[in-house]
């Protein structure tokens, strides 16, 4: 079943089984194709865009080549719009990207205190926890127990940096190139690049001792 | 409007539980509000500014709710508030009426790529910034019933700004249906101790973007 088939079969047997918020939902697409307002195809086309075309391989794809391009990587940090455009869906991501680079001195995260707001045209949809309350709330204020609750402990001296992203400036965090990856493709190191690792609450995975 | 959802330095929340493997939408409903929404936004029905105000006006208990489960409320109150449903359809669960014209057209499937693309705030402007990188500024203590984006943790605090944004749409005007009203943008730094006082992690700095009428010049 598409998403935004509509309820007008009457299927007794399964909408026994639609929740109080399934049936609410339904309405409303029914409401939005009788009004002329879309269609279903373009209804499950969007979904179908959040869930097959955007995502995180876009941005691992840009940090991989920032970590293997010097040129890229300068052109990065001082207009992540433009160097990111041909990695991004239709070739272009919105403006206002800003790439911030963590160093050995000092750690990004990226939050958004008073909504969602997050880079979805470089890294698709925002996960759960970025959205929590308990995010929200502790990232600005308590940033080292929240990385603590995501395995990362940082040395005590590095600076934690944190950008509140309350505008329509969305930030994507360009982490450090993990040891041992000397000489790897472009297309390797995208492999180490997590999701969690461009928000700042993760760290790219450390290549796969040799056997 | 200091409503539930200005949540920065708040406790009791809880942990954060990142999910391995987590799925796009962990329902298919969920996907299917986001798609909806995506839709009022691409016809033209209400901008993003209006958008969040009408989350922030949602009464707390349905606020703290899961998140697809806000949006939904947010787009039943944006079709009767726009004009785009009535009440009598959204309780029927079908059109009982025709629909209004869109200002920017029908929804189709040659326009999902714009969707998935973020939109453009910028406009031009003869103004010149009030700031400069490395200016010390204060936000100012504001507290507005309408929607701002402005965190209650930042007013009053003096900050640094780093970066200039150029002229962009004022949420506090375009929220309120006052139009564009388009204000330079900065992004400004505070120290954590500023923010969070003598006992805060000393190694913390924490950065919003505020637009001009937000801040006042420090000497």
């Amino acid at each position: 079943m598409t998403t935004s088939e509509h309820p007008h079969g009457h299927d007794h047997g399964e909408s026994s089984e639609l929740s109080e918020t399934e049936l609410r939902v339904r309405a409303l697409q029914t409401i939005l194709i009788d009004k002329g307002y879309t269609d279903a195809a373009a209804l499950d086309a969007i979904v179908e865009a959040y869930e097959q075309k955007i995502g995180p391989h876009i941005g691992a794809r840009v940090v991989a080549r920032a970590w293997t391009d010097p040129a890229f990587r300068q052109a990065l940090l001082a207009d992540a719009t433009a160097a990111v455009s041909p990695f991004g869906q239709g070739g272009r991501v919105g403006e206002n990207l800003v790439a911030v680079e963590n160093t050995p001195e000092r750690h990004n995260m990226v939050v958004c205190t008073l909504c969602s707001c997050y880079p979805w045209d470089v890294l698709g949809l925002p996960p759960v926890w970025y959205k929590s309350f308990a995010y929200r709330s502790r990232t600005v204020k308590e940033p080292r127990s929240v990385l603590r609750e995501f395995g990362v402990t940082l040395p005590e001296r590095t600076e934690i940096r944190v950008w509140d992203s309350t505008a329509e400036v969305r930030y994507l965090v360009l982490p450090m190139r993990p040891a041992g990856t000397d000489g790897w493709s472009e297309e390797k190191l995208a492999t180490l690049v997590t999701r969690d690792s461009m928000v700042g609450t993760g760290l790219p995975r450390s290549p796969e001792p040799r056997s | 409007m200091n409503g539930i959802h200005d949540m920065g330095g708040m406790d009791g929340f809880g942990a954060v539980e990142p999910e391995e493997h987590e799925p796009v939408f962990h329902a298919r409903w969920e996907g299917a509000v986001l798609a909806a929404t995506r839709v009022m936004g691409a016809i033209g029905g209400w901008n993003i500014d209006q958008g969040r105000y009408g989350i922030e006006l949602l009464p707390p208990n349905l606020y703290l709710t899961p998140y697809y489960r806000r949006w939904l409320e947010r787009l039943e109150w944006g079709l009767v508030t726009y004009g785009y449903a009535g009440a009598d359809e959204i309780a029927a669960g079908r059109a009982l009426c025709p629909g209004k014209a869109p200002p920017r057209g029908r929804f189709t499937v040659d326009k999902v790529d714009r969707v998935t693309r973020r939109g453009t705030f910028t406009r031009e402007t003869n103004s010149t910034a009030k700031f400069a990188i490395g200016d010390r500024v204060r936000a100012r203590n504001l507290h507005p019933k309408g929607h701002t984006r402005l965190p209650r943790y930042v007013r009053g605090h003096a900050g640094v700004i780093e970066r200039l944004h150029g002229c962009q749409v004022f949420p506090d005007s375009a929220a309120m249906g006052q139009g564009e009203n388009p204000q330079w943008l900065y992004t400004v730094r505070f120290d954590g101790r500023e923010l969070w006082g003598a006992d805060a992690d000393p190694t913390l700095a924490v950065s919003v973007e505020a637009f001009e009428p937000y801040l006042e010049a420090l000497t």
